[in-house]
């Protein structure tokens, strides 16, 4: 980890009519770090994430992802992501070396480096034998850690995760955050989000999101130390208490 | 006291792939009771053919009494199912899916009020709201409120809380609680290690095979060997200076710290700290802390479940 910002968010704002899903959020995210990004279902995440990922445009403040403005650069900030989420990542009716073969072509890599790293990428997972399966036929924690070095191939400076280990096992749940590490040592930076607890912990930092804002933020050990609580869970429940008896209508669109 | 499901041998294939591997276990009338495993387990297909919906290719299954595949008719009305998507109409309103399904079981959302009421009041203020419209959290309420509008005996509830928010999940629970104070046998499936708590008993589920039935308590205490929490200025050099040292049995990020077991099985918890505080000093990491700790469900069942599917010979090679 170093001083460099990678992502860097003020007064961010994104209305929907007369519904404010995400209101003001201020935040940095340091180059290698791993951030996590906690809330309650309908605290304006997705829409957050929609606007540093360059699919959704800001209604106020101000975000620049990756060097680029959130505004005008939306493009550029595609380029440089990689993004990865439980609901979809890889192509099931395509071979693992067909997925990276595809990805590897969105991001424009030469045919030779789409090699290069294909080789590299499944000699690290161990995966070399299963290249020509198709995606379908591998078991969910394989497709996960792959979805995960494909989101990488195009050696993005910084990877949103969605949720990515819902429903996976707990010893593969465990692998999967030592290639998060991994990255993070190397340099990528983690945005992640999760609904497991536990791996709360396991980030550098997380920022905990209630009603659009962002409640919390800071190191896990800081957030008990602030709240006086022995887990992130229950700071996370202290607060997001209030904001979960909201009406359902407060929930983003 | 009567047992509420009995289920013997259970085998059930989709094509080459066996979802559910001769499972047997059987659920106390009254018992909240949970399935505690990840995607691909086999508990959405168990749980379709204790709800009478998919017909088992071996073994028996008996719910209060009653043969799933010959009785069918006579115990699907006694049932209440919460299926694991959301499978209520979206493009009917909150009230309108309660009328549907209190209408399919004969009866009236006037005459079953009193039954759902401590949930349904929280819905009633967005009774017009088409139910496609509605939040996570209120969702899954609506569809609990419809599996039981019916006033079923026995309540099958597959992963109500995947993708819900730790509060939301929470408060889900605290409603299973008080279904268990009514009564109601209640059997519920989550990937969510941590909610086995608040179970009577739960089975453990993996690849179609169970690796545990036990109260939560027995579970965690069967571990059988000291657990120890390794915390370190640096938690992933500490990780990967224990996946070196010799005398690693197992090490995983867990929560804040890292847990530890020692492959010296007779070694004692305070002879393990001491050796792996020693190890992680001498290899350059600071302010380290090794210390026992009680195992979770969670630590139990990584224990039981092995190496994951198709990694058995990945592992087998990093250890």
């Amino acid at each position: 980890m170093n001083d460099e910002l990678v992502i860097e968010a003020h007064d961010l704002t994104r209305r929907f009519g007369d519904f404010t899903a995400v209101d003001r959020i201020s935040f940095d995210v340091r180059a290698g770090e791993v951030f996590g990004f906690l809330g309650a279902n309908g605290a304006g995440k997705t829409t957050a994430i929609r606007m540093l990922t360059g699919l959704l445009a800001p209604s106020g403040g101000q975000a620049s992802v990756a060097g680029h403005d959130v505004y005008t650069e939306s493009e550029a900030i595609k380029r440089d992501i990689g993004y990865m989420s439980q609901r979809f990542s890889l192509y099931e009716d395509l071979t693992v070396s067909e997925n990276i073969r595809l990805y590897g072509g969105i991001y424009d890599l030469t045919d030779r480096e789409i090699r290069g790293r294909t080789d590299r990428l499944l000699t690290r997972l161990g995966l070399q034998h299963i290249a020509r399966s198709l995606v379908r036929s591998i078991p969910l924690g394989w497709r996960q850690k792959l979805a995960f070095s494909v989101a990488l191939l195009h050696e993005p400076a910084i990877v949103f995760l969605d949720e990515p280990t819902s429903g996976v096992d707990p010893i593969t749940r465990r692998q999967f955050w030592e290639l998060i590490y991994e990255a993070a040592s190397a340099g990528t930076t983690v945005f992640v989000t999760t609904h497991y607890m536990d791996e709360a912990e396991y980030c550098d930092r997380v920022s905990i999101m209630t009603a659009g804002a962002i409640g919390a933020m800071g190191t896990p050990g800081d957030l008990k130390k602030q709240f006086g609580v022995e887990s992130v869970e229950d700071v996370f429940v202290k607060l997001a208490r209030p904001g979960d008896a909201r009406v359902p209508g407060s929930a983003a669109p | 006291m009567s047992d509420a499901v009995v289920v013997r041998d259970v085998v059930k294939r989709f094509g080459s792939t066996t979802a559910l591997a001769g499972l047997s276990f059987s659920v106390r009338d009254g018992e909240l009771f949970g399935f505690i495993g990840p995607d691909g387990a086999g508990k959405t297909t168990l749980f379709r053919i204790m709800a009478t919906l998919l017909v088992p290719d071996g073994g028996t299954v008996t719910v209060l009494g009653r043969n799933v595949v010959a009785e069918l008719w006579t115990l699907r009305t006694r049932v209440g199912y919460m299926a694991g998507r959301f499978s209520l109409y979206s493009d009917l309103s909150v009230e309108e899916n309660l009328r549907f399904f209190a209408s399919v079981f004969g009866t009236t959302l006037e005459r079953e009020y009193e039954q759902i009421a401590p949930i349904y009041t929280q819905l009633e203020p967005f009774k017009d709201r088409r139910a496609g419209a509605l939040s996570g959290g209120m969702k899954q309420k609506l569809a609990l409120c419809c599996a039981l509008v019916h006033q079923p005996e026995i309540l099958f509830l597959d992963e109500p809380t995947t993708g819900v928010d730790a509060v939301s999940r929470r408060e889900f629970w605290d409603l299973l609680g008080r279904f268990k104070a009514s009564g109601l046998t209640t059997i519920v499936s989550t990937p969510y290690m941590d909610e086995a708590k608040r179970c009577d008993r739960v089975a453990l589920i993996d690849r179609g095979r169970l690796l545990a039935v036990d109260s939560p308590a027995a579970i965690t205490s069967s571990f059988g060997r000291p657990l120890l929490a390794v915390r370190a200025d640096d938690r992933y050099a500490a990780l990967k200076a224990l996946r070196r040292y010799p005398n690693t049995a197992s090490v995983y990020p867990f929560g804040e710290a890292l847990h530890f077991t020692d492959a010296r099985p007779a070694l004692a918890a305070a002879d393990v700290a001491r050796d792996v505080t020693g190890f992680l000093e001498a290899g350059g990491l600071g302010n380290v802390t090794v210390e026992p700790t009680a195992p979770t469900v969670e630590d139990s069942f990584m224990l039981r479940m092995g190496a994951p599917e198709g990694d058995e010979k990945g592992r087998a090679q990093a250890e």
